[in-house]
C-alpha cells in the first residue's frame, strides 16, 4: 500500500473532510515525525511503536571481494521498535506459514 | 515526540480543532495497523516502508538461567527509512 491509498482509506473513515484535506494531514503527520527526528527526538506512538536514532560507532570491515580492509565511519541509523499491543494484535490469529 | 504532540502539530499547522486532529491521527495510525495486520506492507514516500516478516520458530535460550526455550512463530515488523529520511538523520 502507498501513501496514496492510505489517503483513499482515512477519507472514507472520515466524515466532513476531503481527500485533499485527508492528504495535507497526512503529510504534515509524516513531515512532523521526520522534523522531530532531524531534531535528534525520539517518537513514541503508543499501541504502535517507538522510533529512535541509535549511534553506531565505526567499525572495521573488510571488502568481501577484495578482503580489503576497510573503515565504516561512525553514523546514525533509525531504529523502529514495535509496540506491545501491536505485536499481540499481529500475533493474534493462528500464524500460517 | 508523542502521538499528543502530533495531534497539536496538526492543529496548529492545519488548523483543525483539537478534537478531529485527535481522532484523524488516531484513524491514521490504525489504518496503517490494520493495513499490516492484513499482511499487506505500507510505503510512505519521503518517510519510510513499514513491511510484514514472518518468523518460524526457533530455540532461544534464557540468558540468565540458560534453559532452552522455544520461541514460537511471530510476524513482526520492520521499518526501513527512505533515502530522504536517513539524510536527514545523518545530518544530526
Amino acid at each position: 500500500m502507498t501513501k496514496s491509498v492510505l489517503i483513499e482509506k482515512v477519507t472514507e473513515k472520515v466524515e466532513g473532510l476531503t481527500k485533499k484535506q485527508v492528504e495535507t494531514i497526512v503529510n504534515t503527520i509524516f513531515d512532523g515525525m521526520k522534523d522531530a527526528l532531524a531534531r535528534g527526538e525520539k517518537i513514541e506512538i503508543r499501541g504502535f511503536g517507538n522510533f529512535r536514532i541509535k549511534q553506531r560507532n565505526a567499525k572495521m570491515a573488510r571488502n568481501p571481494r577484495t578482503g580489503e580492509k576497510v573503515e565504516v565511519p561512525a553514523k546514525k541509523v533509525l531504529h523502529f521498535k514495535l509496540g506491545k499491543p501491536f505485536h499481540d494484535s499481529l500475533n493474534a490469529e493462528t500464524v500460517e506459514k | 515526540m508523542t502521538k499528543a504532540d502530533i495531534v497539536n502539530y496538526v492543529f496548529e499547522k492545519v488548523g483543525l480543532p483539537r478534537n478531529e486532529a485527535q481522532n484523524i491521527v488516531e484513524i491514521v495510525f490504525d489504518s496503517v495497523k490494520q493495513t499490516l495486520i492484513a499482511g499487506e506492507s505500507i510505503k510512505i514516500s519521503g518517510f519510510g516502508t513499514f513491511n510484514v516478516r514472518k518468523k518460524n520458530s526457533r530455540i532461544g535460550r534464557n540468558p540468565k538461567t540458560k534453559e532452552e526455550v522455544e520461541i514460537t512463530p511471530r510476524r513482526v515488523i520492520t521499518f526501513k527509512a527512505s533515502d530522504q529520511l536517513k539524510e536527514v538523520i545523518e545530518k544530526i
